[in-house]
């Protein structure tokens, strides 16, 4: 599918997706509540089967942090963006998707051991890199780390 | 008790047991909780970060040509397809391409960096099922790959030779002829390695039907390269999405549809060939011209987000870079191939013998650095 018709095939389901179309994949914008029932949707529709989830990540924006889930369909070949906007910073919840994709299982503790970000129902939310007695979340933009020297 | 204080015997009866971080068949500092029933695997766990270097935090702070070189100590066996891949990104970003004697001479050095990956994962297959010959049967053709790296780019193993625009420096005037005997050579060399390992009757009964899976689960795992290939599931990105040329190309994708380590093990021994054929294509048709493209001293990508994806010798590598408009990322992330292939390796080793565990892990061929990062 192109951007165009993935574009409508996504509103049809959802109809209250917003979408940004400046990067080269099609991105599509939503909030936190509206994750699951999304991506439950974008994987069990056969017209976009969104069957592989090849990245997730997450960015901190200072103010807000965004879930980055970038989508391909094995059978279409087509990708997809998903990003979800998370402004609650001390207290970050999402639900998690490795119900979906297992691949998110490890990726999603990958963000939580980095970012701080907890994945809701997840089945082994621990941190996965560094050690349980780490301080604080290395890839957040307020991380401060005494041993790190600025050149 | 072990000396972690933990208990060995669950309250189920399981045996628990912990192989590595230091231990030969995890090929790096991985570490592994095995549950036991006897001898059949009930569960794994991988502990993982003994290595990790924050090359993702340290890049934050790097400059766009600079940030480059940290990705060779990734997945150390495919240095320059990982070079390439950053390089291919932040030309994406800036909107130059490669000259086209850049882009030649880049796959060139992705095929020999792909060839002598997969050369020193089948001698250490051979090592870890019990087969020593393999290993010095692999280093005598990997060694002189070696020799061509060396002579080209002044490294054996973290060649950083692609920059934004290009290549850092020409090819060494050896290179042409050299590579072409090498390839002679390694040409007649692929039947002795079928003779020696593929058709063994000890070899064959220790990966056929062990460590299956299937291609939904394959795919759901987010697995790649010929991990996923063994299990028929097409996701090489050279067909699905070429970069530097690689449409002009012939050559095949391998698929095996056993989804075993037998077929994993094959799908690397045709790809092998493949790689051969690739570079007996490029090498007498190198173009003429520039190896770099001009771009500026500092650069500084646009405001937005840039995904370039390559298939390095494991599988797919992803480079997502978020720019702020300044001169060095926002946020880099790296979709690395080890990292989800091993998050399938707890489904595969379910039910098997904790000997068979040894053949998974050597047909996934993990490299832990580009695990941990």
């Amino acid at each position: 599918m192109t951007n165009e018709e993935l574009k409508i095939a996504v509103s049809a389901l959802f109809p209250s997706v917003t979408y940004d179309e400046t990067g080269e994949y099609l991105t599509v914008l939503i909030s936190p509540a509206e994750l699951s029932p999304l991506m439950n949707g974008l994987r069990s529709n056969g017209d976009l089967s969104f069957d592989y989830l090849f990245c997730l990540t997450a960015v901190d924006w200072k103010t807000h942090l965004t879930l980055v889930y970038h989508l391909q369909s094995k059978v279409h070949r087509h990708v997809l963006v998903v990003k979800a906007k998370i402004t609650d910073i001390a207290n970050p919840v999402i639900e998690t998707v490795s119900d979906i994709w297992q691949t998110a299982n490890f990726h999603e503790r990958e963000v939580y051991d980095l970012f701080g970000i907890t994945f809701t129902r997840h089945p082994d939310m621990r941190r996965i890199l560094l050690d349980e007695s780490w301080e604080g979340y290395p890839l957040r933009k307020n991380y401060v780390d005494e041993n790190m020297i600025e050149i | 008790m072990n000396l972690l204080g933990e208990d060995i015997i669950t309250e189920e009866g399981e045996f628990v047991i912990n192989i590595g971080p230091q231990h030969p068949s995890t090929h790096g500092v991985l570490h592994l909780k095995v549950w036991l029933d006897g001898e059949i695997i009930k569960r794994v766990q991988p502990h993982l970060g003994y290595i990790h270097r924050s090359i993702e935090k340290m890049s934050e702070n790097l400059s766009y040509r600079n940030f480059i070189y940290a990705t060779s100590r990734m997945d150390y066996l495919s240095a320059h397809i990982n070079n390439q891949a950053c390089a291919l990104c932040v030309e994406k970003g800036l909107g130059v391409e490669a000259t086209p004697r850049a882009q030649v001479i880049r796959i060139l050095m992705a095929e020999l960096t792909r060839l002598s990956s997969h050369q020193l994962w089948w001698g250490c297959t051979g090592l870890d099922l019990g087969a020593v010959t393999p290993f010095f049967y692999a280093f005598r053709e990997r060694e002189q790959i070696m020799e061509i790296m060396e002579e080209t780019c002044g490294a054996r193993l973290t060649q950083n030779y692609s920059v934004p625009g290009g290549i850092m420096y020409d090819i060494h005037p050896n290179f042409q002829k050299r590579t072409k005997d090498v390839m002679k050579q390694i040409k007649s060399k692929f039947q002795e390695y079928d003779d020696v390992l593929t058709g063994n009757v000890i070899f064959e009964n220790r990966t056929k039907g062990v460590g299956y899976l299937s291609a939904a689960d394959a795919i759901s795992f987010g697995c790649t390269g010929p991990t996923a290939r063994g299990s028929a599931v097409s996701c090489d990105i050279r067909k699905w999405h070429p970069y530097d040329g690689y449409e002009k190309l012939q050559f095949d994708e391998i698929t095996e549809t056993g989804g075993d380590c037998y077929a994993r093990y094959m799908v690397r021994m045709h790809e092998m060939k493949q790689s051969v054929s690739i570079i007996e294509q490029l090498i007498d048709n190198i173009p003429e011209g520039d190896f770099q493209a001009k771009t500026k001293v500092v650069l500084k990508l646009p405001k937005g987000e840039f995904f370039q994806r390559v298939e390095t010798a494991r599988g797919e590598l992803g480079v997502y870079i978020v720019s702020d408009g300044a001169a060095s990322p926002y946020r880099i992330k790296y979709r690395s191939p080890n990292f989800s292939n091993l998050s399938a390796l707890d489904h595969m080793a379910r039910g098997c013998k904790i000997g068979d565990l040894v053949a998974i892990m050597s047909t996934i061929d993990l490299v832990i650095p580009d695990v941990d990062r």
